[in-house]
């Protein structure tokens, strides 16, 4: 069994993201990590190679400095790293970056599955999934929390875990999926693996290598600002008994008029 | 301007967003409503009670069960005939996939997670949040048709006018389906905190009280249901911190923050959470944030409006009864 995992690099959860006096996004020094929503998405790929047998390829579009969050992913235990680099893909919006992936799924070979993590931290729009599924015409299988698969390479069983329910669905591989939370918990990288992730090659590939030319942006950015801070200053409410408390907390709430 | 909206809706149950979606596009000029599934009437009669000028409605047994492959197609193919210039979506899983995928058909492009929408002569700017809405950014979509998924509660809701009607336009479904729907499990219930107007949440102090004598888990279960009852008395949503999802002590569906939900309800009270900044980006933009926690110098208290410096299971039972007696319940 072929399973790709899509990962990108963001800055860190914990970093203080800001728009800088010059009209840029920065993060500081933070430090950039592999999306966390997709460590999820190599968790998903790793059990289901533990279960079937077979590779784990992650596969990531960025600058040079991506390859650590490859590194990450074949420390975690994916066998091999694709980076897919070039200066032409500078301001790539969703749907260009879903016809590049679907280029470098189709050199690397295909796969039986192409997992993603539900959404990046960055834009956080979660289209590049569904955009990848349709590129490729493959089905798209999102918000998975469970994977099972039937035959060797038949089809796929999955729970998707949606605000109405668990919701279970099949269909016939290759297939995309992406990938939740309840998937469990993601592994920690082993010694083992940052040993062979720090050796590791990890071939960079540009869009000549894919065969393909930069897809035209069609979704761009015109400006970014900080949100209007917020001057929040807790009061504390007090009282004797708990009762008092929620009593005067109570009244507050109500003049409040959010109710 | 020709703007469509699309009523989002689970087995008949519509979306409230997608209300919200059609209230913005109204302030556009005319706007026809598409409704997509099977035996979707009272969809349809809702739509035009919310104002919606005409409505496209693709009924067919083959649309049953939403999947996103035959709902893109059928989206696709009229989009292609009936050229919109808009077409607004609440944002949903379910709208995330269908935007997306119509859109790469159509050559054009979706903008998520809107806040704001301004219509020009050949594009369409919005404003959205990234990087967890620790940045704003102003983003056009320069393709015809604009692909716009509306945040929650970020637009108001129009009136119902009863029995009002409009131009009924069938249309043809695409019955291309690429997965089986199989069933659903009810062992986890319904959580819709994107529309919830009240969250009470908890996180991992809601295991810590020894005086009950429980384990843990048992703890954590009397906690939620102290918490479930605030928030039944208040008509909310019961929320979690991912410290308490992890924990085992409620499920991912109602997770608050950066790997769960992003809400922004009226009322957001939060009981024995910290206040990482991964729950922060997640609930700040509550209108009104009440924090009770028992350690004064937690951070969730630098967003919170009015704290309480105290043990959750003492607070919030008698904030149950005091709110039950000021709204008269």
């Amino acid at each position: 069994m072929k399973i790709i995992a899509c990962i990108k690099q963001v800055p860190d959860s914990e970093a203080k993201v800001k728009v800088a006096d010059d009209g840029q996004v920065t993060w500081g020094e933070a430090p950039l990590v592999i999306n966390p929503f997709d460590e999820y998405a190599v968790e998903g790929a790793l059990q289901q190679k533990e279960a079937n047998g077979g590779t784990v390829v992650a596969l990531c579009i960025g600058p040079e400095s991506a390859k650590e969050a490859i590194k990450h992913a074949l420390a975690m235990g994916a066998d091999e790293g694709v980076l897919v680099s070039d200066t032409a893909l500078e301001g790539l919006d969703s749907a260009g970056a879903a016809r590049v992936l679907a280029a470098a799924i189709n050199k690397i070979g295909g796969a039986d599955m192409v997992m993603f993590g539900r959404q990046t931290l960055d834009n956080g729009s979660g289209l590049t999934p569904p955009q990848t599924a349709r590129a490729l015409g493959w089905p798209m299988l999102g918000w998975v929390g469970q994977i099972k698969v039937e035959g060797p390479s038949g089809s796929v069983q999955v729970e998707r875990v949606l605000e109405e329910g668990r919701q279970s669905v099949k269909a016939n591989m290759p297939a995309v999926l992406s990938i939740v939370q309840s998937i469990g918990e993601p592994r920690y990288p082993s010694f083992m693996g940052i040993r062979k992730a720090s050796k590791a090659t990890i071939p960079v590939w540009s869009l000549a290598d894919l065969g393909i030319s930069a897809p035209t942006t069609v979704v761009s950015r015109a400006e970014i600002s900080n949100p209007p801070t917020r001057e929040t200053v807790c009061e504390f409410i007090t009282g004797e008994t708990p009762e008092a408390i929620a009593e005067a907390l109570a009244e507050k709430i109500m003049a409040e008029k959010v109710l | 301007m020709k703007t469509w909206i699309y009523i989002d809706h689970f087995k008949g149950e519509v979306q409230p967003g997608s209300w919200e979606a059609l209230g913005l596009g109204k302030t556009f000029g005319a706007v026809s409503a598409i409704v997509f599934g099977s035996g979707v009437d009272a969809v349809v009669k809702a739509a035009f009670e919310y104002g919606a000028d005409e409505v496209i409605v693709a009924d067919d047994a083959a649309l049953a069960d939403y999947r996103a492959e035959p709902y893109a197609s059928t989206l696709s193919a009229l989009a292609s005939s009936g050229t919109p210039d808009l077409i607004l979506f609440p944002t949903t899983a379910r709208t995330r996939e269908l935007s997306a995928m119509s859109s790469l058909d159509l050559n054009s492009g979706v903008l998520t997670d809107v806040t704001a929408v301004e219509v020009g002569a050949d594009k369409v700017t919005v404003t959205r949040p990234i990087y967890e809405g620790k940045v704003l950014e102003k983003t056009v979509c320069s393709a015809k048709p604009a692909f716009v998924t509306l945040r929650s509660r970020a637009f108001p809701k129009p009136a119902v006018t009863a029995g009002r009607t409009g131009t009924l336009t069938k249309a043809e479904a695409k019955a291309d389906a690429k997965s089986t729907v199989e069933g659903y499990s009810a062992t986890e219930a319904a959580v819709n905190l994107g529309d919830a107007s009240v969250i009470v949440s908890g996180g991992r102090g809601v295991s810590n009280n020894p005086s009950l004598g429980l384990d843990e888990k048992a703890t954590a279960q009397k906690g939620f249901d102290l918490i479930g009852e605030l928030a039944s008395v208040l008509g909310g949503a019961v929320g979690g911190s991912r410290a308490a999802v992890d924990a085992g002590y409620i499920t991912y569906a109602h997770q608050v923050g950066q790997t769960g939900k992003v809400v922004a309800p009226d009322l957001y009270i939060a009981n024995g959470i910290s206040g990482a900044i991964q729950h922060l980006v997640g609930m700040r933009n509550a209108k009104l944030i009440v924090a009770i926690n028992k350690d004064a110098e937690a951070p969730i208290f630098t967003q919170a409006r009015f704290g309480v410096v105290g043990d959750l299971f003492a607070i919030v039972p008698a904030l149950t009864a005091a709110m039950k007696k000021k709204l008269g319940k």
